[in-house]
């Protein structure tokens, strides 16, 4: 069996009605999983959209769906951000934690060293912001849970590649 | 400036003109009664009524597959829409441009669940190319444009554009094909160099090379099948292709192998398995061709030439891609062919053609004759005799009828066969063959059908009669879903589940009840009379002609199994178990 690996994948795009509906229809009738994706406007003069897509396969799997999404008649490029080269990615997540006493002070203690801000807080509960890449998160998250985590809600991968090049 | 201002609806057969669209089939309703009256006031496109939309979308597929040009269809909102479906998935999967517009209720309208809405371009996104809901007529014009570039362009697919009611009521400017690139969709058409000449060299080299070709060279024009034809002429390799790619290699030829894949020749199955370079030209790698993908044949070095870079290493994992259109990459090897003065391995090849006239020596396409009963290959047999030419079309419905034509119509020129091949729709092959005989009036256009399938698309008789279209139904009435009864008898013990036909119609009064000519043919010294009586009648015939309702259709590599594991006929088949992972597979 050959390994299966997580990709970062990004797909600049016409924003035009149904593009996610396209791409979100692909992964899901050809059986691929998606583990993150955001979409958001980048670029109003052509009215482009970046969508950010995290996914796994093995290699086989990955190039085809790199070639499914190429040939979509709205996308205009397609960039796997973990294959060609070094690239950045971010998380934003933010994180409601209800509890008192000694875990409300270990609570913001952890916030302070993850560098998370606190956003709102009330006497039994703090909102934190947390940006960083997914295992930050994930770990951060994680130690809440013993703390009084209530809920969470992350926006999924954003990526750039690093250096001078441009999609 | 005031000429180009009209209404949606004017602008809709305005741009089919200027596409080059002279033929549309269609089915009219309350959401696209305003082009139907822009096409009652017009001369310039003909519209061929069907009776059931499904009809539509495959007679513009016959049309489209006929012709090389892209098949046009006009259907209303909700159920005429569905009804296209069924067509529009066929054409996605046998890659045939279509467009097709469909009407959809007002704008202000959508969403409400109003009257004979449906939400098209959901239930259309995955079985199209691409799909346009047009809720503004400053879009109409480039958008109907767009949708026949993308049609045709690339691997070649069907479309949708969605029209609202109200949008075909309104006024605006129309503006003509304009000759700018796509802003996105640029497929690649012409083969990296550097890889065709890598390709040309392991061509030189090969000791046990064959070409596997497929319906992308017949998708990308008879130039194609004519530089395919040098190709394999001047390299003196063995050729077969899939059931999509028949006509584009003469079958008459040498070096023609017949049809690869499940219901493939031996010849064909062996030389796939035991060769050393594979050469594969616009087909790709699917199921009904490879068998067990982990025994594909183990030891060839693998190129692959196509249009869609997301038919590269799906399947199998090909040694060198060519991204790029047939025509123009088989163009660029003959070159680098000439220019390089390559030869081929004489010595090594004729020890390869040595080895495949031993599997042709097995007669693979065999059958016991008999003088009593129409046995189904000998009635194709006498078909193709009777019928062959340059003028034939020849359209199947699905089944076992379908894969003795493919194995005993032997097709000299490109265009001339269609069949539901990725799909395997039944009910395609008679309104397919109305839509060839619009595009050529005089061809001599035969449907071979089962009688089960045939049932599913009856209704466009009437159309053929009405357009008096002498399209020709040629049923091979064995009285049972015979494939279907093949597979029960293979894996699920002989139980003829809802296999068998009750309650058939008596297809000669059928006929005449239509106003078409029946014929019925039993015996086999009969046959050649009734064929030849359905040629002489210039009006649609259907010919029940009563064949071994036992029959199977062999060689055959059954589900799971490997191209050397073929079962030649009803002897071998019965020491045969088929793996558990066999039985699941479609
Ligand atoms: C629309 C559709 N439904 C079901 C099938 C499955 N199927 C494949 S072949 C076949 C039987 C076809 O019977 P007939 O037309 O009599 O052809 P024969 O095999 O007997 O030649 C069926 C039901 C199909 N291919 N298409
Ligand atoms: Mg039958």
């Amino acid at each position: 069996m050959e390994p299966i690996r997580s990709h970062t994948i990004a797909v600049l795009v016409d924003n035009e009605a149904g593009v996610l509906a396209r791409v979100i229809g692909l992964f899901s009738g050809r059986g691929y999983n998606i583990d993150s994706l955001t979409v958001a406007k980048v670029e109003d003069s052509r009215n482009l959209s970046r969508i950010t897509v995290v996914t796994s396969g093995t290699e086989m799997v990955i190039e085809q769906i790199k070639a499914q999404l190429d040939r979509l008649v709205p996308v205009h490029k397609v960039q796997d951000l973990t294959i060609d080269g070094p690239s950045l990615e971010r998380e934003l997540a933010l994180i409601k934690v209800v509890s008192t006493g000694e875990k409300r002070v270990e609570a913001l203690r952890l916030a302070d060293a993850f560098r998370a801000r606190v956003l709102d807080s009330s006497t039994q509960s703090f909102v934190f912001e947390i940006t960083g890449n997914t295992s930050k998160i994930d770990a951060f998250i994680d130690l809440m849970r013993g703390l009084g985590l209530a809920e969470l809600s992350r926006t999924g991968v954003v990526a750039i590649q690093r250096g001078t090049g441009a999609l | 400036m005031a000429q180009n201002m009209m209404t949606g609806a004017e602008m809709v057969l305005k741009a089919l003109v200027d596409q080059g669209v002279d033929t549309i089939f269609g089915y009219p309703g309350g959401a696209v009664l305003p082009i139907y009256d822009a096409l009652y006031q017009q001369e310039d496109i003909k519209h061929v009524l069907v009776r059931q939309e499904g009809g539509a979308a495959h007679a513009a597929e016959g049309y489209a597959r006929s012709t090389g040009k892209v098949g046009v269809l006009l259907v209303t909102s909700g159920p005429g829409a569905t009804n296209a479906v069924t067509g529009l998935t066929d054409a996605l999967m046998d890659s045939i441009p279509l467009v097709c517009i469909t009407g959809q209720v007002p704008t202000h309208l959508i969403g409400n669940d109003a009257f004979q809405e449906a939400d098209t371009v959901g239930i259309t996104r995955p079985c199209t190319k691409h799909n346009w809901l047009v809720k503004d007529i400053k879009d109409l014009a480039r958008v109907l444009h767009e949708a026949f570039y993308v049609a045709r362009s690339g691997r070649p697919g069907p479309v949708v554009v969605d029209l609202p009611k109200d949008i075909q009521l309104t006024t605006g400017l129309y503006t003509p094909p304009a000759n700018v690139q796509h802003k996105s969709y640029r497929p690649q058409v012409k083969g990296d160099l550097n890889k065709i000449r890598e390709a040309v060299e392991l061509i030189a080299a090969a000791e046990r090379p064959v070409f596997y070709t497929g319906g992308g060279v017949i998708n990308s024009g008879p130039q194609a099948s004519q530089l395919l034809r040098e190709l394999v002429r001047i390299t003196g390799f063995p050729i077969t292709s899939t059931l999509m790619g028949l006509g584009a290699y003469p079958a008459s030829d040498k070096q023609w192998l017949g049809m690869l894949g499940m219901h493939g020749t031996y010849e064909a199955n062996h030389a796939m398995h035991d060769c050393d370079l594979m050469i594969c030209v616009g087909a790709r790698f699917d199921d009904r061709i490879t068998g067990r993908v982990s025994a594909f044949s183990p030891n060839s070095k693998k190129i692959h030439i196509d249009i869609d870079p997301s038919s590269i290493n799906k399947n199998v994992r090909v040694d060198l891609p060519i991204i790029g259109d047939c025509g123009h990459v088989l163009e660029d090897m003959i070159k680098v062919w000439k220019s390089k003065q390559y030869r081929p391995n004489r010595a090594a090849l004729e020890a390869w053609w040595k080895q495949i006239d031993e599997w042709r020596a097995r007669d693979c396409l065999r059958y016991r004759p008999s003088s009593e009963i129409i046995k189904p290959q000998y009635a194709i047999q006498r078909l193709h005799a009777l019928t062959k030419g340059p003028n034939t079309y020849i359209t199947t419905e699905v089944g076992q009828h379908q894969m003795w034509a493919a194995q005993f119509i032997g097709f000299e020129e490109p265009n001339r066969w269609l069949t539901s091949g990725g799909l395997g729709t039944m009910g395609y092959g008679l309104p397919a063959a109305i839509g060839v005989q619009m595009a050529h009036p005089d061809a001599l256009v035969i449907d071979v059908a089962g009688e089960a399938s045939i049932m599913m698309n009856i209704q466009e008789v009437a159309t053929a009669i009405q357009y008096r279209l002498p399209v020709k139904i040629f049923i091979l009435n064995n009285q049972y879903m015979g494939m279907v009864r093949q597979w029960q008898e293979l894996l699920h013990g002989n139980r003829y589940s809802e296999s068998y036909m009750h309650a058939l119609p008596d297809f000669v009064k059928l006929a005449e009840a239509f106003g078409a000519v029946g014929l019925r043919c039993e015996k086999p010294d009969a046959l050649d009379d009734t064929i030849n009586e359905m040629i002489a009648i210039r009006r649609p015939v259907i010919v029940d002609c009563r064949v071994d309702q036992k029959e199977n259709c062999f060689p055959m590599v059954p589900s799971g199994a490997a191209h050397n594991e073929m079962i030649l006929g009803p002897e071998d088949e019965a020491h045969r178990d088929i793996s558990v992972e066999g039985m699941a597979l479609v």
